[in-house]
């Protein structure tokens, strides 16, 4: 211990999440909000539906957030947010950012209309839904976001769920927004510096987070982060950028795809399956990562 | 440490001590939550490299940084062992919590 080494820090040390929140073990939406305030700052209002961080943040007098939460009704974080920064602007202040922080069921389902309306209006807000892939916060149900074939409690084993996951980014690509990001928290140098991006774009921005949840997923604690890392890796969920609804970057180019099946292996709610199932499921994810391949060569 | 300052909890006497808004008047800092762990990390410092990524990747803000090394804040860990499995050096050892 003699060596007097600085600390590599890749972040910014200021800490806007504070300890003691209601967050399971092991959460990734906890990380994923720690990083984007480390790019906001203090100076940032934000609205939560209800979701995972509507209970994270704590009962009513208190709050684990170093920032001002306005906890909204489910459809509406977009057009909350939409109505601080009017009201923001309407006393002088442009300087304060305002987020709408919702999970999949919020975005993917039940939001989606005013993300829709804030999105055509152009309103000057960052949208950030993190994905867990099911309503987690009540208990494990089905939501557009889950993958096919998952566990849920209402999609059992018996009766799992046929259908893909819903396209969230080509839905709002299709707004020809400013700027909209995929990113995850195993990789939180990529994910701070996307919203440090869209800290500086006037307009609409959306930023799609991956963040494994423990319980719903039914896997273990410190396998989250493992778990995000491979879904970039066996390009379940690329990390790329959308400038203008056209022109898309890859952030992370996969040289040796591993195969999906590490990735479902580690996740009790994928037990259940089959060797054909594993192949389809691989084949969808290779089909979906040809068809941004084709967005990202073409511009 | 400023956290110590703010771990209290907020009693209200009456109905008439509560505030007119439904506004928050402190933080979760009094909610211990190092309670809910059965396993601890202990990090030996020998094998450290100093790389940050423990920190990084704590959901709870419980590793702290002192004197540029990484040390746990008990109080608050929950034991999900993330800094475990990701530290490189594999220096952050979980064992069983004794009581």
């Amino acid at each position: 211990m003699s060596k007097q080494k600085k600390m590599t820090l890749t972040l910014p040390t200021e800490e806007l999440v504070g300890s003691g929140n209601l967050a399971c073990q092991g959460c990734g939406a906890n990380l994923a909000l720690r990083y984007v305030l480390k790019a906001f700052g203090k100076r940032t209002a934000i609205c939560i539906p209800a979701c995972c961080w509507a209970v994270i943040d704590g009962p009513f007098p208190y709050s684990c957030l170093g920032i001002p939460v306005y906890h909204c009704a489910f459809e509406t974080a977009a057009s909350t947010a939409t109505g601080v920064k009017a009201g923001l602007e309407m006393i002088g202040d442009t300087e304060t950012q305002v987020i709408a922080w919702a999970g999949d069921g919020g975005t993917f389902d039940i939001g989606i209309q005013s993300l829709s309306a804030a999105a055509e209006r152009n309103d000057d807000i960052l949208y950030v839904c993190y994905d867990n892939e099911a309503y987690m916060n009540t208990g494990i149900q089905r939501s557009s976001a889950t993958p096919t074939g998952a566990w849920t409690t209402t999609t059992p084993v018996k009766f799992p769920k046929d259908q893909p996951k819903k396209d969230i980014d080509a839905i709002m690509a299709a707004h020809r927004i400013p700027y909209q990001a995929t990113a995850s928290i195993a990789y939180p140098e990529d994910l701070y510096k996307k919203a440090v991006k869209a800290k500086n774009i006037r307009g609409t921005k959306f930023i799609h987070v991956l963040a494994p949840c423990p319980t719903g997923w039914k896997s273990r604690p410190e396998d989250a982060v493992k778990l995000a890392r491979l879904a970039v890796q066996t390009s379940y969920f690329p990390l790329y950028e959308v400038e203008d609804g056209e022109k898309y970057t890859l952030n992370f180019k996969i040289q040796n795809k591993k195969s999906i099946d590490e990735y479902l292996k580690l996740q009790g709610r994928f037990r259940h399956l089959k060797p054909e199932a594993i192949a389809a499921i691989q084949a969808e994810v290779d089909r979906n990562w040809d068809r941004l391949l084709k967005k990202v060569t073409a511009r | 440490m400023s956290k110590k300052r703010d771990a209290k909890k907020i009693v209200y006497e009456s109905a008439r001590d509560f505030p007119q808004m439904p506004m928050s008047q402190g933080s979760m800092l009094w909610n211990k939550t190092g309670s809910w762990r059965n396993i601890r990390p202990e990090i030996h410092l020998e094998k450290c490299t100093q790389c940050g990524i423990c920190w990084k990747f704590c959901p709870d803000m419980s590793i702290v940084i002192e004197n540029e090394f990484p040390a746990v804040d008990y109080d608050y860990c929950k034991g999900c062992g993330i800094c475990a499995a990701e530290c490189p050096m594999k220096c952050i050892v979980m064992v069983e919590e004794r009581k």
